[in-house]
């Protein structure tokens, strides 16, 4: 149906009928809008004093998390850092949850117990956000030995900043994967600032992930961040390379965060004219003009457009309506008996 | 029954374990081809193969990573942190990653590993390869903590670390690994969170720990035939769980308690006992409880400079002595 149409009227030399397609498409654009809404609701309710604690968002960064879930299986496993809602809500989880759990709620993903900085869905394959740089590299190398050895075709997916790459862990965790081979996919998002400070001023090398790659014997791979396509693209050929038993990669993709580091950063340090340039190559505007071209009508994205702001909406209602965690989860899950007792 | 080592008996245990359940695998430095710095991991890579038995690089912090992340997912990693005092380089698993998963997800993710690693002091190795580091973890929320004494305690609370669904760090004391004692055939299963009375005694309770347990043996020995006080010995074996009832039990028996502590004096585990005993237990007491423990300082390497500072039989049967009879 959708196809037949798109294909009648796709960009030349570039059908709908290409490696991607159009349903893959249209839920790219639809995962990226979630994001973008999501995330700038967040923005607005903790103007409203309604998300407590700090939050990092990903506003401009929604291109790499979108492309990479998009490409992933069921029972592939995604390790995400405190910059994490973007990662989580790619991988289906629902906008109530991430929402709930920013603003202290009960209906919140870990019931208010984890907070903006570790959302966790083990359900959707979200294997936790880690707030401590670089900790989850080793983690999910463990994971992709954990697969390795019982010879499942899982591939654990790390994302993480700019930043990290400075870190000891990050060294660790790459030499470890490359030695034993492990299906991980590294994925540096460099949105070139490690938190308030450019990453050049602190890096010896121009691309901090993929100057490093050769160090560990891996390809040099830096793509641009912003177009879902290529993130996709980049993603399925990572993806195969590890369930085919071929080890890791290590994917540096450039992007930009158009909010500060977090909730507590305006972002002054960024050069005039820099967040402008930026924001001619938004990825939602990139993704909207690139379904135009597929033939996608004005319909069909508005029809999205509007689908996603609902769910945002009715996900901040009924956010508003619930209510606040109740005390006696305090002591509940320290230990896996369900509580905390550390005596007799 | 046959009369082993200590360090026998860590073999024995992962091999057990290893024997039982496919999932659990064992990593480290040194750990596979070579059977550990310490000969503790003898025979277990020819044993149970490559892709259980594993050689990592140094990197302390992907070794506990990726326990952590085969954890999550459904193995029962063992990992090796050769010195315990290497703690520190990899201290955000321990103190950030392993206790508090469970608890942030709301009970999602689980973390049942173990680590094992050699404590403790007596090889005049200096202030950065001895070091006592149970007080290290003992203050961390949903972690366990066990140091076992003697072989037998060896396999059998490995064995039930292992079996734990909980992170648990295993402290393996490098001055007693060449010590022998009996274990009996077949499989050896103890319980975390249970302390063991080794010798009853009416005057005294002498709490002690890991290579501090033989010593307070010795003291106690000699308490009794040289001054006629009668002390009963307690191993704590597990510091978290603890288990508060037997220690309570025992000064209600004897009203007086002594804790022998490797680890330096401050906010050592003998500490947060005698907060409980001075808390649940006060009026149990004839006179205040007493800490014999390492000084608050860095370990020296040198004979005659560590073995000065660790508690002695000595030391202990001296201050048992002068609390008791003035």
């Amino acid at each position: 149906m959708a196809t037949a149409r798109n294909s009648a009227q796709a960009a030349p030399g570039s059908g709908l009928n290409d490696d991607i397609g159009e349903d893959k498409r249209l839920a790219l654009y639809r995962s990226q809008l979630r994001i973008r809404e999501a995330e700038q609701r967040a923005f607005d309710l903790f103007l409203q004093n309604l998300v407590k604690g700090t939050s990092h968002l990903s506003l401009g960064q929604e291109a790499v998390a979108s492309g990479f879930a998009e490409a992933m299986q069921k029972g592939d496993l995604s390790f995400c850092t405190y910059r994490g809602h973007a990662h989580t809500l790619a991988r289906g989880v629902s906008v109530e949850k991430v929402l709930g759990e920013l603003m202290q709620r009960d209906n919140g993903l870990m019931r208010g117990k984890g907070g903006s900085m570790h959302l966790t869905s083990e359900e959707h394959g979200v294997m936790g956000s880690y707030a401590i740089i670089g900790a989850h590299l080793p983690i999910a190398c463990g994971a992709a030995w954990r697969a390795q050895y019982k010879g499942d075709k899982d591939v654990s997916v790390c994302f993480f900043g700019d930043g990290t790459t400075n870190i000891g862990a990050f060294h660790e965790a790459l030499n470890f994967a490359a030695v034993w081979k492990l299906p991980v996919v590294f994925v540096c998002e460099n949105n070139l600032y490690m938190e308030y400070t450019p990453i050049g001023d602190v890096t010896a090398v121009p691309h901090p992930a993929a100057d490093r790659a050769a160090a560990y014997r891996l390809e040099r791979i830096i793509i641009g961040g912003n177009g879902a396509d290529v993130v996709y693209r980049t993603a399925q050929k990572a993806y195969a390379k590890a369930r085919a038993g071929e080890g890791p990669s290590l994917i540096e993709a450039l992007t930009y965060r158009h909010s500060g580091h977090s909730r507590a950063d305006p972002a002054k340090y960024r050069p005039e004219g820099e967040l402008e340039k930026w924001k001619e190559r938004d990825p939602i505007k990139i993704y909207r003009e690139r379904l135009k071209q597929f033939g996608v009508g004005d319909k069909v994205i508005a029809g999205i457009d509007a689908e996603v702001r609902k769910e945002v909406d009715d996900a901040t209602e009924a956010c508003k309506a619930a209510p606040m965690p109740p005390l006696d989860i305090l002591t509940t899950d320290v230990y896996a008996d369900g509580g905390w007792a550390w005596r007799n | 029954m046959a009369e082993i080592t200590y360090r026998d008996a860590v073999i024995r245990g992962i091999a057990q374990e290893m024997s039982r359940d496919n999932d659990v695998v064992f990593l480290g430095e040194d750990v596979a081809k070579a059977g550990g710095v310490f000969k503790a991991t003898v025979g277990l890579y020819e044993q149970f193969g490559p892709l259980r038995v594993r050689d990592t690089p140094i990197s302390e912090q992907a070794i506990l990573g990726a326990a952590m992340g085969a954890a999550m997912t459904g193995l029962k990693p063992i990992a090796e942190i050769m010195f315990s005092d290497f703690f520190a380089v990899c201290f955000d698993y321990i103190a950030n990653e392993f206790p508090k998963s469970r608890y942030m997800s709301n009970g999602q993710t689980k973390c049942p590993l173990v680590v094992r690693t050699g404590n403790g002091a007596g090889s005049r190795f200096g202030a950065q390869h001895s070091q006592s580091v149970e007080n290290w973890c003992m203050m961390i929320p949903g972690l366990k903590v066990v140091a076992p004494s003697s072989p037998v305690d060896v396999i059998g609370l490995l064995a039930a670390a292992v079996r734990d669904p909980d992170p648990v760090i295993f402290l393996e004391h490098k001055s007693l690994y060449p010590t022998k004692g009996e274990v009996p055939d077949g499989e050896i299963v103890d319980k975390l969170g249970t302390a063991k009375i080794l010798r009853p005694g009416r005057d005294a309770t002498i709490l002690a720990l890991a290579l501090m347990v033989p010593r307070a043996l010795e003291a106690a020995e000699r308490l009794k035939a040289e001054h006629g006080i009668d002390c009963e010995v307690v191993d704590v074996r597990s510091l978290v769980p603890l288990d508060t009832q037997t220690i309570l039990g025992s000064v209600a028996k004897t009203h007086r308690l002594f804790t022998v502590e490797e680890n330096p004096r401050l906010c050592g585990w003998g500490a947060e006992i005698v907060s409980i005993v001075a808390d649940e237990a006060f009026y149990d007491l004839d006179s205040p409880p007493v800490r014999i423990t390492t000084p608050h300082i860095p370990l020296p390497a040198a004979d005659i400079l560590e073995d000065i500072v660790l508690p002695t039989p000595e030391r202990i049967v001296d201050t048992v002595r002068r609390s008791l009879q003035g």
